[in-house]
């Protein structure tokens, strides 16, 4: 390796196209800027290792995080009618989904789990924001209520994690009778005496968060999390005023007494296994009980592109 | 003065016609206009039975949304006696769009619910038009709460475009009060009867419409969202609201054949606005039948077909 081709290739490349830099590899941050490399980023369960910026995560890469081991085992969850009202905008609903489904590999919006954490077992719900705006329709109620009915029959916690836009609107009528829907298996939850705490992620918003989202005995949001039920811009348009910094973000939500607490992704973890423990009057965790998840190694791009990659990114900070 | 419709207009013509010729011949007593006047009232007439003979969902939008049509505080005026409101949230303040409190239903006490969206400038502006805030919906709570302690059936009248998109209504945590207030409908042990007088307006209608009855008026409407708020997310083009009406399938009759509602009641033609004591009336004995219908029900039956009703919505789609 010379001086040209770790350095002045590089940078011409850099010139003329940004794509030299493997997709995959770097994430820049939307907040700060800085270039993350994917398994950092991924470690830290992607939370920007700079800003503490917290990006979305799909629900199958936080069960991994979550869960002791890394291992979890998926809960069926009953398929509901498709497409019953036949709908249509400018693209056919089932088309959409189809969209969706490639693009997510994931089969709708609503992953259900149960396992242990911190050899805790309980069922965990988390909601797909990449998945059509992680939009609750009549699967992610099947979805909700599929998970109470599992927790109930196990005797288990359930730990839900919201992320939605709100409703979804192809689903029409039948989306918004969700909300009474998911609303009935936080009843079976409570009249089971067991616990239900929901993590609150970005953003939470419409329906989802009038529903199930604000009737948990905890409520937990990340940090600077979209938390609402009427968006922002709908806000400004109705009372033509600018809206105050941080408005319906979670720090907002926790001092106007919406929510427990707001806690970092990397910590969420330890927190739900102390708060469940004692719900549950269970001895207190102790450190060594707490096996950290198995992180499957990713194997180590080869040098050369290790080393153009961070030459790049040395170019892009500076730009 | 009759408030037209846009797509009334043309009936609006012939009828200020017919008017205009009976006042001519007020002024003329020689003149004989009554045959001419007849006609055109007999073609306005026709006229009207084809305009709501086959309402599109977007035209239903705007009956439901008519200034003329009786709304919640008419239904109470009208069918209840000795009504007693009752208000406050105990926490922070009375919301005006909401009306609720004590009354009899043809003598049996209950306890009424509904959402008011005025009829004047001065009463919608006092009312919000009709868009709660969440001490309205913790109101509710409160008399929801109360009324299952007596022992009182609950009726509420839906009428709201959603509820309040507002700074101070999102601070003071409108979701969790929407969410505690459906809670609250899936929790008593009295018949909860709900009626549908205008629109249901999504997250602020479920909140008062999660009941062991769901009715719902001729021409209203009940909805995820509003036509002009789909037509502007999904389309992109807040115009293309009459092809979001139709497709998100918001009439009675669609909801009716989806499961989600349990009866229509019939309008007077031309809508409720055209005849607000028959249709209230209709209401009444339509409340009257539910109620008998549900009086024998054990609370916790009460309770249990609540739930197992709406676990079960949406197991049939729409066939067509």
């Amino acid at each position: 390796m010379n001086w040209i081709s770790n350095y002045v290739r590089p940078k011409i490349n850099s010139l003329f196209s940004r794509r030299e830099i493997p997709e995959n590899l770097w994430t820049k941050c939307p907040e700060c800027g800085t270039m993350l490399f994917h398994r950092e980023l991924r470690d830290n369960l992607n939370v920007c290792t700079s800003c503490d910026h917290h990006m979305a995560i799909t629900p199958r890469d936080r069960f991994e995080k979550l869960f002791d081991g890394g291992i979890f085992t998926e809960v069926a969850v009953p398929e509901p009618t498709t497409d019953p009202l036949h709908f249509r905008d400018q693209k056919r609903y089932p088309d959409r989904m189809k969209a969706a489904q490639r693009q997510t590999g994931e089969k709708e919006a609503m992953l259900v789990a149960e396992g242990e954490i911190g050899r805790t077992p309980i069922v965990a719900v988390a909601q797909d924001f990449s998945f059509m705006g992680g939009s609750m329709g009549m699967y992610v109620g099947n979805a909700i209520i599929a998970a109470a009915e599992r927790a109930v029959e196990l005797k288990r916690p359930m730990v839900l994690f919201s992320a939605a836009g709100g409703a979804r609107m192809q689903e029409g009528i039948l989306s918004l009778m969700q909300m009474p829907r998911t609303t009935v298996a936080v009843e079976m939850l409570r009249e089971a005496e067991l616990p239900y705490i929901v993590v609150l992620t970005h953003p939470t918003t419409g329906g989802v968060t009038a529903s199930y989202a604000m009737l948990g005995d905890v409520h937990i949001a990340e940090p600077n999390a979209l938390i609402c039920f009427a968006g922002p811009r709908v806000i400004e348009q109705t009372i033509r005023e600018k809206l105050p910094e941080g408005f319906q973000r979670a720090e907002y939500l926790l001092d106007h007494g919406m929510l427990d607490r707001v806690t970092h992704r990397c910590k969420m973890r330890e927190e739900l296994v102390t708060i469940l423990r004692m719900l549950l009057g269970q001895p207190a965790a102790v450190k060594g009980d707490l096996p950290a998840p198995e992180l499957t190694e990713t194997p180590e791009p080869n040098e050369e592109a290790s080393k153009a990659d961070s030459s790049s990114k040395a170019e892009d900070s500076k730009a | 003065m009759t408030n037209y419709l846009e797509f009334e207009k043309p009936l609006a013509e012939i009828e200020g016609k017919a008017e205009e010729l009976r006042a001519l011949a007020r002024a003329n007593p020689d003149m004989d206009v009554e045959k001419e006047a007849a006609g055109l009232d007999k073609k306005a007439a026709d006229m009207l039975k084809d305009l709501y003979k086959n309402l599109t969902p977007w035209r239903k939008c705007q009956v439901a949304r008519h200034p003329d049509r009786p709304h919640c505080k008419d239904y109470i005026d009208a069918l209840f006696t000795e009504y007693t409101p009752l208000a406050g949230d105990r926490n922070f303040a009375d919301d005006h769009a909401v009306m609720g409190g004590l009354a009899r239903l043809y003598g049996t006490p209950v306890m009424v619910i509904g959402h008011e969206k005025g009829h004047d400038t001065k009463s919608r502006i006092e009312r919000n038009f009709g868009m709660a805030r969440p001490e309205g919906y913790r109101k509710a709570i409160r008399l929801m709460e109360m009324a299952h302690r007596f022992k009182l059936p609950v009726i509420t009248l839906v009428d709201t475009p959603g509820a309040y998109p507002g700074k101070g209504a999102e601070e003071r945590g409108q979701s969790e009060a929407i969410a505690r207030s459906t809670e609250k409908c899936l929790q008593i042990g009295v018949p909860l009867i709900s009626v549908i007088i205008g629109e249901g307006g999504s997250g602020g209608a479920v909140a008062f419409a999660t009941a062991n009855r769901v009715a719902m008026l001729e021409h209203s409407v009940y909805s995820v969202i509003s036509p002009e708020g789909c037509a502007s997310i999904l389309w992109k083009d807040s115009e293309k609201m009459r092809e979001a009406a139709e497709a998100l399938r918001l009439t009675a009759q669609d909801l009716e054949k989806l499961g989600v509602i349990d009866k229509i009641i019939p309008e007077p033609l031309g809508g409720a606005q055209r005849d607000r004591k028959g249709t209230i009336e209709s209401v009444g004995k339509a409340l009257e039948v539910m109620l008998k219908d549900l009086s024998k029900r054990t609370p916790q039956q009460l309770i249990q077909d609540r739930r197992k009703k709406f676990l079960g919505m949406g197991s049939k789609g729409l066939a067509a």
